[in-house]
């Protein structure tokens, strides 16, 4: 075992018992990056020579304090639509190639006080617009388990990197299942928290009101550290709750007896790939095995999710992108004799096919004689998606799916097919629909690819799900396994 | 044959601390670029904060202007691109703004007309450019200042119950005066904290219909607000006189040339996709918040103005010079704690005190002279101490140093001379001195009084009481 192969958890122990060093912990995940990211490229920058700077500070003053925070000295890595202060935020975007953000995100306020170790940027679809990381404008990533498919998206870069050891944890963003999709096909762990429970404050806004920040881990107790680090209310984020965080690590240990799980069948339709369904519907024997009630439900509007949130998305990016202009910052068009030529070259050259692509759709469906057909229709929708999952939380305390109708498909397969990329996102989407926490946790193979189990749960109530997950994997076997990135 | 209807689009810049959604300072005057943050540059993921004390202002305004205020509304993005907007959006309300259903009273030649005020919203200020030619597309370059970007406005919407340019500048110098009592804005249109554009259009008097009216912008005084309205009302006269029809469109009041020209029209108008602002939670103004806003509500201009007939028995016009700024109306009332008649001191106030400020373009605030000073020079005259004449010179030293008006006429030994025994010396003197001007009077030529009271002043460098100057020379004479 190589340092850079353990978890938080185990890390921890070995720092607090000065078996080990913060910079030895540091230099072995760096070497590991040097190794195999030129076969996965997860990363965009690595911040190596920080690091070990940061990493050697944290020895110094590790000697001479007891106390530690959860994640002192624990390196990670973020997904590049979170500011950092003096670093480059690209959104993996050409129009923010060398856009150095002057301020830090709230997230890495709250990690750099915990003196967790910066490792670098990770790719992603450009904008967090896509299910692939194919999207991105300057590279793919490659799945770790198979380089010839996708890690999924859009927080590629951030799965792949845990998967391949290439950090502790990462963050990653999730808008319609841009943390779990990618954690299930990497063989990670991915939580989505609460809408308002993670401060959006420094995240490159996709869409307002769906984005949620969250950890991918290689374990179900690493992502409640974590959750608990960056989690909480932000004055400069209006929509996040004024909520206590709760203590999610100890939570995880309360078992799961008496559980009352639900399964909605809208989630088992025709499309999903038979193995992954044999695959999850044993992870549900499972769960039932260790006490869980489990039990068929119905959420009737899933169908509609779908559909409705590709209007709801991409009018909010329309909006959220529109300040990409080239007049304050960015990239913009070298040639232009007046001001929309500018406007125009500037965004033309600057943004990727499927992001004119949404920022289209959302105009479309925003603009004057067609927003009560699309836009606010697409908001009704929502609330009936809402109303299912609250009436379903009346009778169950958490609901279990596949996170993918799939297990990773090939690099190239589905970029030319938009609709049918949009469908990797269909069992994801309705927990950002309705504001609920979903977890993605991994529950076997399919011809050699993981697959992940997706567990949704009531508002704020990360706990619950936490614990069910954690319930499961240790149960298990799965989180043993690692991909050995070969080509 | 034609009947004009104006209505008012007036934007306020509110006097908080710090903008509507960061915490930048809105002083005015600072150098570019200085007043700025992450958040009212629109950089990448960055979100919006409200300001409290902007709800409170705007409802404020609202409660003043007799507006329903909205228990539930919430902010809308209006969408558009612009080099002055830096998130390509602006936020704003649209189609729940927090105050509605308002009036302004404006007195026309006889009555009080009400003006309806349909709704008072809040938004954020755009920045300001500086374009090197006269337009941006005029410009090789044009620079932009984000200062004023984030700077929180109220947007005061009258219905179009106007019918002239004169009720139009009534209208707005109203709502100018109320809105500095409440004290939420200094108003002032040459620092662009008061911003005015008019829709304007005529129709058949007696027709129900409105006719197409155009909108007037680059409004920056009160007197272009009457100019632009009236040369409007000329404009469209004439067309429709020639049997053309008016464009509905906007226009740009250009003041060098005295005429509006076309900015755009309504087929190039933006489409602004309004919708939600996601990053934003509603508004809940409860009826207890409401309560503790309508306290805090100042004594109004109107209220003011009826105590002052009332209680001081001042004629109306002199209510109506005092009460316009509410700076002055407050510098009376201090003024009577200690000189206890107020027509007195309204008249002083109204030739003597108006006459300098308006000269050094000064703001009562910024005046020198305290209402203190001013009565106890008042109290001066009353007492005999000096003449009303040297009074004035004694006001216009007090202006000009702050000074005591004892420390003045001490200095200066401008006491009035009411020596009896000293005067009538003087008197005699002048008498003697001039046997051609007392032949006159005996003549009855009334004028060699007036000539020999101009000589006594002169000799008593106008010191002289004037009212026993005239008694004493009158029973001289007589004697003689």
């Amino acid at each position: 075992m190589e340092l850079y192969n353990y978890t938080i958890t185990e890390i921890q122990d070995k720092l607090k018992s000065n078996e080990i060093s913060v910079t030895d912990v540091t230099k072995s995940v760096l070497k590991r990056i040097e190794k195999s990211d030129s076969k996965v490229k997860a990363y965009i920058e690595v911040t190596g020579e920080k690091a070990l700077q940061a990493a050697k500070e944290i020895d110094d003053e590790i000697h001479s304090e007891k106390k530690l925070s959860p994640l002192a000295g624990i390196p990670m890595a973020i997904k590049d639509n979170m500011c950092i202060d003096g670093i480059k935020t690209t959104c993996g975007s050409k129009i923010l190639e060398n856009f150095v953000s002057p301020y830090n995100a709230t997230v890495i306020e709250k990690l750099n006080a915990q003196k967790a170790i910066l490792l670098g940027k990770l790719n992603m679809d450009e904008f967090a617009m896509g299910s692939s990381t194919e999207n991105s404008a300057f590279f793919k990533t490659c799945n770790p388990w198979d380089l010839k498919k996708v890690p999924g998206g859009s927080s590629g870069g951030s799965a792949a990197s845990v998967a391949s050891d290439e950090a502790f944890f990462a963050l990653g963003s999730d808008t319609g299942g841009s943390i779990r999709q990618p954690a299930s096909f990497c063989g990670v762990v991915g939580l989505k928290p609460t809408y308002g429970r993670v401060s959006r404050y420094g995240l490159v806004a996709y869409a307002s009101s769906l984005d949620q920040i969250g950890p991918i881990t290689k374990s179900v107790e690493d992502a409640a550290i974590v959750l608990e680090t960056i989690a909480g209310q932000d004055p400069f984020d209006s929509t996040s709750a004024n909520i206590p965080v709760d203590n999610y690590r100890k939570n995880l240990k309360e078992g799961i007896k008496g559980l009352k799980v639900g399964i909605p069948k809208e989630y088992f339709p025709d499309e999903l790939n038979p193995q992954v369904k044999d695959v999850v519907m044993k992870a549900a024997a499972d769960l039932e095995s260790m006490g869980a009630l489990v039990e068929e439900c119905s959420l009737p509007h899933t169908e509609h999710a779908l559909t409705a949130y590709y209007i709801i998305a991409p009018a909010e990016a329309s909006s959220n992108l529109a300040r990409f202009d080239g007049v304050r910052y960015g990239y913009r068009t070298p040639v232009a004799d007046d001001l929309l030529t500018m406007y125009r070259k500037t965004r033309q050259e600057g943004f990727g096919t499927e992001v004119k692509r949404r920022i289209i759709m959302g105009t479309y469906v925003l603009s004057s004689g067609y927003y009560d057909a699309y836009y606010l229709r697409a908001l009704k929708v929502r609330t009936l998606v809402k109303n299912d999952l609250n009436k379903a939380f009346q009778k169950y305390d958490c609901l279990l799916t596949p996170t993918s109708p799939t297990v990773a498909f090939n690099l190239g397969e589905k970029i030319n097919d938009p609709l049918s990329m949009y469908l990797a996102d269909l069992f994801t989407i309705p927990a950002n629909m309705a504001g609920i926490p979903a977890i993605s946790v991994p529950c076997g193979f399919s011809n050699g690819l993981p697959v992940g189990l997706q567990l949704m749960g009531k508002p704020f109530d990360e706990s619950t799900i936490l614990k069910a997950a954690y319930a499961y994997e240790q149960n298990n076997s799965w989180y043993k396994s690692k991909p050995s990135i070969e080509d | 044959m034609y009947e004009t209807v104006i209505g008012l689009e007036v934007h306020v810049e509110l006097k908080t601390k710090s903008k509507i959604f960061c915490g930048c300072s809105t002083e005015f005057g600072a150098k570019a670029n200085t007043q700025v943050c992450p958040v009212c540059l629109g950089m990448p993921g960055v979100l919006p904060v409200l300001n409290k004390k902007v709800v409170e202002y705007a409802v404020l305004a609202g409660v003043s202007l007799n507006c329903k205020i909205a228990g539930y509304s919430k902010l809308d993005r209006k969408n558009y691109f612009y080099p002055d907007l830096p998130k390509a959006y602006q936020i704003s309300q649209y189609d729940l703004p927090l105050c509605q259903d308002g009036y302004l009273e404006i007195e026309t030649e006889n009555t009080v007309k009400r003006i309806g005020i349909t709704r008072i919203h809040i938004e954020e200020d755009a920045s300001k450019l500086t374009h090197e030619g006269d337009t941006i597309s005029q410009s090789e370059t044009t620079l932009v200042d984000f200062n004023r970007g984030g700077v929180p406005l109220i947007e005061i919407v009258s219905e179009p119950d106007l019918r002239s340019p004169e009720e139009a500048v009534e209208y707005l110098a109203n709502l100018k005066a109320i809105l500095q009592y409440i004290d939420i804005s200094d108003c002032k249109m040459e620092e662009g904290s008061l911003r005015c554009d008019g829709n304007i259009s005529i129709r058949l008097r007696g027709s129900e219909d409105y006719g197409t009216r155009s909108e007037i912008k680059n409004i920056n005084s009160f007197k272009t607000l009457q100019k632009a309205l009236e040369y409007e009302i000329e404009r469209q006269k004439n067309l429709l006189n020639a049997g053309e029809r008016i464009i509905q469109e906007t226009r740009t009041w250009d003041d060098g040339r005295g005429i509006t020209l076309p900015l755009r029209s309504k087929e190039e108008a933006h489409d602004y996709r309004y919708f939600p602002e996601p990053d934003l939670v509603s508004i809940k103004v409860d009826n207890k918040w409401l309560d503790r806003i309508k306290l805090s509500l100042p004594e109004l201009p109107e209220a003011k103005r009826a105590r002052f007939i009332e209680t001081f028995g001042l004629p109306v016009y002199d209510a109506e010079v005092l009460t316009k700024d509410k700076g002055l109306a407050q510098y009376f009332e201090e003024g009577l704690k200690t000189y206890n008649n107020p027509k007195k001191l309204s008249n002083w106030i109204m030739a003597d005190f108006l006459r300098l400020l308006n000269v050094e373009q000064m703001p009562v605030s910024k005046s020198l002279v305290k209402p203190e000073q001013m009565a106890e020079l008042l109290n001066m005259i009353e007492k005999g101490i000096i003449s009303g004449k040297i009074a004035k010179d004694v006001f216009e030293n007090m202006f000009k140093t702050g000074k005591d008006p004892y420390e003045i006429v001490k200095e200066q030994g401008l006491g009035q001379i009411s020596d009896e025994n000293k005067l009538k010396e003087i008197i005699d003197k002048v008498i003697v001195n001039n046997p051609k001007s007392v032949e006159d009077y005996f003549a009855g030529k009334e004028k060699a009084l007036g000539y020999m009271v101009g000589q006594i002043m002169k000799e008593t460098k106008g010191q002289a009481n004037p009212q026993l100057v005239n008694t004493i020379l009158k029973s001289s004479l007589k004697i003689n």
